[in-house]
């Protein structure tokens, strides 16, 4: 297969100006999205000139696009099947890491009937990962790219779910790992991000605290020689996102949904989706047809959902307070761009409060068997919202993500729900109940 | 007033390697001036071409954000920590 290069964002990847001595497979280099200066290879996250985020620019395999959906098909059932198009060297499924990805996508008719989309609801159900969270994609991208630059140490600020994923993914490749999480999570989170044997710090303060902190402790030689997944291998980082776009149109024979429901934190997850579905219509893997995105936070932290509806290309920060803790980041890195592909997909921002969350929570979980977290709860509770408002086309293929495990946030649910009855272990006091037949 | 500036990796071509440094000022305005009298060019990173805050720069003066505060005219007192930060981190 010819080696051709694709731009796969706004600017142009002509040539290359990769490091040498760093083996990430088809990635050639970092550009900045702001500005599109080009930097080599490394462990850099904003330009120089513009302070604007990099993103990986790729030399991908065009010309032969039968053969990279056979090679990938050939593949592994996770996320390395798509090696070609990601930040790896080739032989990235020989090395020690949590392999995530190739989770369930299903199709929801229950839920479906209940929200009256006739167009095919499905639920991308990335709880199944092996920390029970996307974060597990994004963290073995960051991983192979912390090998390659020759850190040994792994860290992060986290909302919980990240810090689970790294303390895991370091114990299996063998690398010390300390992460940094506010100290007022949930126990399932913290708990789940402890066990791994890493050091896990709480903050006495918001996300948007400590992640001030980890951006301050990477400067200093207090952080030297470590890895921040999401600060100084953020760009390699945000590309396991991709593979969410990629394993939807896989799952649905090769096809773009036409709508798609994506929580909102930092706005990461979803710009990478657009890049990653942008990438296969050029690479010929999907037919080039339009598909819109919409944007899910809760109401106690919606600062992109204000925007959109202000009518602002601009994020004003807010601070958070909501039980969705996992999208409380107040003042979201990739909110901009979140508001243009929005837009320019003809897609929508919409947020829903901590009372929609829970019941979304109780109804996908009442209707399909799958018990999400609250970001869970605000991307369902967005779609049904969307819905109503006549926002999201219920006739058209519709594309709800769940990013995490219920069990994480048990919480959230708890007040809610319990048994039935209590009762003596009599066939009498089970009649008295009134719950037989 | 006279307050300490950390200065991000990306911008310490321009402090000789330094991750503080010195300023006066008693707005966040007129400490971005005093920044550039002494480490010329770091100015132009930190503000756009209208003068305003770059949308992926963070300034904190002590622990607040300026864009919770008054933006370029917050008060920088004596003493204080001006913090200036990529905003392309997280998530």
């Amino acid at each position: 297969m010819a080696a051709q290069t694709v731009a796969t964002n706004d600017t142009d990847t002509a040539g290359t100006d990769t490091a040498g001595a760093v083996d990430l497979g088809p990635a050639s280099a970092l550009s900045c999205r702001e500005c599109g200066e080009r930097f080599p290879l490394g462990p850099i996250f904003a330009c120089e000139i513009c302070f604007g985020p990099l993103e990986v620019a790729y030399d991908l395999p065009t010309g032969d696009p039968e053969g990279l959906r056979k090679q990938i098909e050939a593949g592994p059932d996770n996320i390395w099947r798509y090696a070609p198009l990601l930040p790896v060297p080739a032989d990235v499924a020989t090395k020690p890491n949590l392999n995530p990805g190739w989770t369930k996508l299903v199709k929801a008719d229950n839920l479906a009937r209940e929200l009256g989309v006739t167009g095919g609801l499905f639920i991308k159900d990335d709880s199944g990962n092996p920390t029970h969270s996307f974060k597990d994609r994004v963290v073995a991208q960051a991983l192979e790219a912390a090998r390659a630059f020759g850190f040994t140490t792994l860290s992060c600020s986290s909302t919980g779910n990240l810090a689970g994923a790294v303390g895991a993914a370091a114990a299996r490749a063998g690398f010390r790992s300390c992460v940094f999480i506010p100290h007022d999570l949930e126990q399932g989170k913290v708990v789940m991000a402890a066990v791994y044997g890493g050091d896990l710090v709480g903050i006495e303060g918001t996300y948007d605290d400590v992640n001030r902190f980890c951006s301050e402790l990477i400067g200093d030689p207090l952080g030297e020689g470590w890895g921040f997944v999401n600060v100084n291998l953020r760009p390699y980082y945000g590309e396991g996102s991709k593979t969410l776009a990629y394993e939807i149109c896989e799952q649905l024979g090769w096809q773009i949904p036409d709508q798609l429901v994506i929580p909102i934190a930092s706005g990461s997850q979803l710009t990478k989706i657009d890049k990653g579905l942008q990438e296969l219509i050029k690479l010929g893997l999907v037919e080039d047809k339009p598909y819109k995105i919409f944007g899910a936070q809760a109401e106690g932290c919606s600062p992109v959902s204000a925007a959109f509806k202000a009518g602002h290309d601009v994020v004003r920060p807010q601070k958070p307070n909501t039980i969705a803790k996992s999208l409380a980041i107040g003042n979201p890195a990739d909110g901009p761009y979140v508001l243009d592909i929005a837009r320019r997909t003809g897609g929508a921002v919409e947020d829903v409060n901590d009372e929609q969350v829970v019941d979304a929570i109780k109804l996908l979980a009442r209707t399909e068997g799958i018990f999400a977290e609250t970001a869970g709860g605000v991307t369902v509770g967005v779609t049904r919202k969307l819905i109503e408002n006549g926002l999201l086309d219920p006739s058209l293929t519709t594309v709800v993500l769940n990013t995490g495990d219920g069990l994480k946030t048990l919480d959230a649910v708890a007040p809610t729900s319990g048994p039935s009855a209590v009762i003596k272990p009599s066939l009498d006091a089970f009649r008295s109940a009134g719950l037989a037949g | 007033m006279s307050v300490t500036v950390r200065i991000p990796t990306i911008l310490r071509t321009y402090t000789g390697g330094q991750a503080e440094v010195p300023a006066e000022g008693a707005t966040l305005s007129e400490v971005i001036a005093d920044l550039e009298k002494n480490h010329t060019g770091i100015a132009a990173r930190v503000l756009d071409d209208q003068g305003k805050l770059r949308r992926f720069v963070n300034v904190y003066v002590n622990d607040d954000d300026v864009r919770f505060e008054q933006g370029l005219e917050t008060a920088t007192p004596d003493g204080a920590g001006v913090s200036i930060i990529p905003a392309v981190a997280g998530g």
